[in-house]
């Protein structure tokens, strides 16, 4: 392996991995505030992309199906529970949050994005049906079970993503998209070449990273996520609504999925199902930091995209194999690295 | 009588299951086929899953590595398909000791997610494996031949998956009721009463992990001489959920829900691709969501699936078992002179970062003596609690139980010295009857594992140890409530049957925390007779009590913890006069 060579794979496996780190990151936000291993983070990510490609093709995309649907059901689950209570309040924010907002993404998804429109307007419009997606999946799959052990909310997870793929199956059929992204002339640094979508999902990337962190410590809603990350019961005692933090968590996993969607989706072609892989490899890096600790997640998120890379040039048809086979150490440090964790009864 | 009957039951429905090829049409003979072969791979989802409480995302990469071992042992080495048998199960069980051994340790959904990603790779590795002859998959395996027989009709095929299906369920079962079963059933409310009972619990899981590999890799051996050629297409991850799809809508706590499960999701699935279809056209793969959201509604609504349900519908009463005849067992252990100390504590100490939760405390229990133990909350009773059954580790001091010093143990050790516990929060196995709770606490009485019990040799050692456990049944006043659900039965019941699991191993020091907590009137004064019935018997007791007047009437020496310190101990009368008491617990020198 040349010199050139090992600068171009090393670029890949960065940018890839840039990726992984908001996957991660996010995988290890939404465990720690609700302990789901959140699997469908991977379907958000490859249904932003098959968004996006289908407002470049000045079709409709099939999100705003999906969204009208699950918008629906979750509108009459929560708006029915609210009125069989009585409670105005809950009636209220269903009808704004499962009915007002979605509504309105739809039918601007509808009607307002021409094929001629910005790509940037349609970029925002892809955010907007994905993040909205979030908080829907939450309420229908997750809410009614919060309490129950990680290992059910795992189950549901993965049920989850098998409900989601086989609607992006008949919603976007079973064609791979590429995305445009970032376009113009490599910037070359010294004797590096450097894309500019490198680049710029680094630099994205970064930005979000930054953005989420600032969440955290500067907001009252950033601050109330930790407290039920840190302590479920102790934070509703002091009046941190777990589903409040769980819905939240999820509007958070929605934007950032659909933002990396739009980010990996120049770089390889997406199809309906590419997000299972795309998950579990975000899940490997977060493992890293013990799906708690976001810097090590981070890190481990990055070690995957490089491996990821050079495996693909060594031996391509094994690079999934290799990714995965990772998780194996991975596993056995953590194993030694932490002390027997006691499970919870179902 | 009707229980007779019952008993008899699946082999009834053996021989007339096995009637099917005559009856049924070649095409039904093959989906019947496939569903005992799923129904063999979920039978080891219920063991592990149902029973032991860990999910695998990855069964069918065990289903997988039993087809290929065989495919390519019968093929490119032309072996015997019963060599192939032997190689495949050894494979599975292997690998899943190796993902096992990696992953126990941590909470499940390591676990849960290391199966997935090795289904992953394994698709992977064999889509691509030359050897194994990439998606192409291995052809012309042979069929499976008894003596001269080649077993290479679709009725054959049929009889031979039931004969192994019926072996499975016999197994299991059988099993589910051994003292090894026992442990592993008290795995899905976390592994503290097998430890507290001198029982491995990492150990047990593992073995639950690696029975479900192994079952798995039984249908894929049936799978590869039965089809006689393998792909990667069914050993990925839908077929892995599929299976605990399967498992958990029929039921995963017991073994009849694989059946069931199997069974259903096989012909629905069958049904709604013939209804979508014609519909959506012929890629539509919307019955994967049908499925999804209904896996999604049981595990809001009826987690423990369909079965249990069933069950209900026809109000299936079993009449309960026959009462077991209790049997007094003799100690197996030397008895101290009453008087000695048991255990002795000198300067112990615990501390969580700057808070210290046990300071400088000395004291010692002695045989034929109750020690009470008081103080008012966050007092760091315990703690102490903790550190003497073996539960938390100490800071420093020493501590010594029978004249031996005790360097660092944990439970499980603390059991086998002849300490046995009760928990403040009741820690019982809910949907396992009282007798054999009680039996849990047994275990270590017992020496049948695994191979014992699969071949029937534990008849003896089992008939002990349950008479054992009903003798002391007996002893706590519940002999009529052998066969409940140790889940239904009341609070100051289920007490009393945490005491009778502690007395189950053969202890000379009993700690009880809490007891009285909860408890009526009434059963406080049955439960005061009890201890003292074991007081004169010679066991040391150490009772951690909120309850004053419950306690001071019972004790023979009380000692008094406030934060972290011993502030006194002696006598109930002079401990009660104690200024340094009376300002803990009233805030003022009475």
């Amino acid at each position: 392996m040349t010199f050139d060579i090992a600068a171009v794979l090393f670029q890949d496996g960065v940018a890839n991995g840039a990726v992984y780190v908001l996957l991660a990151t996010v995988l290890v936000l939404v465990f720690t505030v609700t302990r789901i291993v959140f699997v469908p983070q991977g379907d958000l990510i490859a249904f932003s992309a098959l968004t996006l490609a289908a407002f470049e093709a000045g079709h409709t995309p099939g999100t705003v199906w999906i969204l009208a649907l699950g918008a629906a059901l979750a509108l009459i689950l929560a708006g029915g529970k609210a009125a069989g209570e009585r409670n105005l309040a809950g009636l209220a924010s269903a009808a704004l949050w499962f009915g007002a907002v979605p509504a309105a993404i739809v039918l601007t998804a509808l009607f307002l994005v021409p094929k001629e429109a910005p790509l940037l307007w349609k970029m925002a419009v892809t955010c907007a049906l994905i993040t909205c997606l979030g908080p829907i999946l939450y309420r229908l799959v997750f809410e009614p079970i919060a309490a129950a052990s990680p290992l059910v909310l795992l189950i549901a997870a993965v049920a989850a993503h098998f409900g989601l793929s086989s609607i992006g199956l008949h919603v976007f059929g079973a064609e791979g998209v590429r995305t445009p992204g970032f376009a113009g002339p490599p910037l070359v640094v010294g004797d590096l070449v450097v894309t500019r979508q490198t680049v710029g999902v680094i630099a994205s990337s970064l930005v979000l990273v930054g953005l989420l962190s600032l969440f955290f410590r500067r907001s009252l809603s950033g601050k109330a996520l930790l407290a039920a990350a840190h302590n479920r019961r102790g934070a509703e005692l002091i009046g941190v609504s777990a589903t409040a933090a769980g819905r939240t968590a999820f509007i958070v996993a929605g934007l950032i999925g659909a933002i990396s969607g739009i980010l990996i989706g120049p770089m390889t072609t997406l199809y309906y199902d590419s997000g299972f892989i795309l998950g579990l490899k975000g899940f490997v890096g977060a493992i890293v930091g013990a799906l708690a600790i976001y810097p090590l997640a981070a890190l481990g998120a990055l070690l995957v995209g490089l491996v990821e890379a050079f495996a693909s040039f060594w031996a391509s048809a094994y690079r999934d194999v290799i990714v995965f086979t990772l998780i194996t150490p991975v596993l056995f440090w953590r194993s030694l690295a932490s002390p027997h964790v006691e499970e919870e009864a179902e | 009588m009707m229980r007779r009957i019952l008993a008899w039951a699946p082999l009834g429905a053996l021989a007339v299951a096995a009637m099917a090829p005559l009856l049924l049409t070649p095409y039904q003979l093959t989906v019947a086929t496939y569903i005992m072969l799923a129904a063999i791979v979920c039978t080891g989802l219920v063991l592990m899953t149902g029973v032991a409480g860990m999910v695998s995302f990855g069964q069918a990469a065990f289903v997988g590595v039993g087809a290929y071992v065989t495919a390519a042992l019968s093929t490119t080495f032309a072996l015997s398909p019963w060599i192939g048998l032997v190689a495949a199960i050894a494979s599975a069980a292997v690998l899943a000791a190796l993902i096992g051994l990696i992953t126990v340790r941590m909470s499940g959904h390591y676990l849960a997610l290391a199966t997935l990603c090795f289904c992953i790779s394994f698709y992977f590795l064999v889509g691509n494996a030359e050897l194994l002859g990439r998606f192409n998959g291995i052809t012309g395996i042979p069929p499976v031949t008894v003596g001269a027989i080649a077993l290479r009709s679709e009725a054959a095929g049929f009889a031979l998956v039931l004969g192994a299906l019926a072996l499975v369920i016999w197994w299991t079962r059988r099993l589910l009721a051994s003292r090894t079963g026992r442990v592993l059933r008290s795995l899905r409310t976390g592994t503290v009463i097998a430890e507290s009972f001198g029982v491995d619990g990492q150990r047990h899981r593992l073995i639950a992990f690696v029975a479900a590999a192994v079952t798995a890799a039984l249908s894929g051996w049936l799978y590869a001489h039965v089809q006689r050629f393998v792909n990667p297409t069914p050993f990925g991850v839908p077929a892995s959920i599929d299976y605990l799809f399967m498992t958990v809508i029929g039921g995963s706590g017991q073994v009849w829900g694989a059946l069931l499960g199997a069974a259903l999701v096989t012909t629905a699935k069958q049904e709604l691709q013939g209804l979508l279809q014609p519909v959506f056209g012929a890629t539509t793969r919307l019955d994967m969501l049908v499925f999804a959201a209904l896996m999604i509604v049981m595990l809001h609504r009826a987690r423990r699936g369909l079965w249990p349900l069933l069950q209900g519908l026809i109000s299936l009463h079993l009449p309960a078992p026959p009462i077991v005849a209790g049997i007094d067992l003799p100690s197996g252990r030397a008895r101290p002179t009453p008087g000695l100390p048991v255990l002795a504590a000198s300067h112990m100490r615990r501390s969580f970062g700057g808070l210290v939760a046990v300071d400088d405390v000395s004291f010692d229990v002695r045989a034929g003596e109750i020690l009470g133990v008081l103080g008012p909350n966050g007092a760091g009773k315990s703690t102490l609690f903790n550190l003497i059954s073996g539960t938390l580790p100490r800071s420093s001091g020493e501590l010594s139980f029978l004249g031996q010093p005790l360097a660092s143990v944990g439970a499980r050790d603390m059991c086998r010295r002849g300490l046995a516990r009760t928990f403040q929060h009741v820690k019982l196995v809910p949907d396992m009857s009282a007798l054999e709770n009680v039996a849990m606490g047994a275990t270590q009485r017992g020496h049948c594992g695994l191979a014992a019990a699969s071949l029937g040799l534990d008849r003896a050692e089992e008939r002990r140890l349950l008479g054992w456990s009903q003798h002391l049944l007996a002893r706590v006043g519940l002999a009529d409530k052998a066969w409940e659900a140790a889940g239904s039965l009341p609070l100051g019941h289920q007490r009393l049957v945490e005491i009778a699991r502690a007395l189950a191993a053969d202890p000379v020091l009993l700690l009880l925390d809490e007891p009285a907590a909860g408890l009526r009137a009434n059963e406080k004064t049955d439960l005061a007779r009890l201890l003292l019935e074991l007081r004169a018997d010679g066991l040391a007791i150490l009772l951690v009590e909120h309850d004053m007047e419950f306690v001071s009437e019972l004790a023979d020496r009380l000692m008094v913890m406030n934060f972290g310190r011993l502030i006194a101990c002696g006598q109930p009368g002079e401990v009660r006069a104690n200024v340094e008491v009376q300002e803990a617990y009233l805030g003022v020198a009475a």
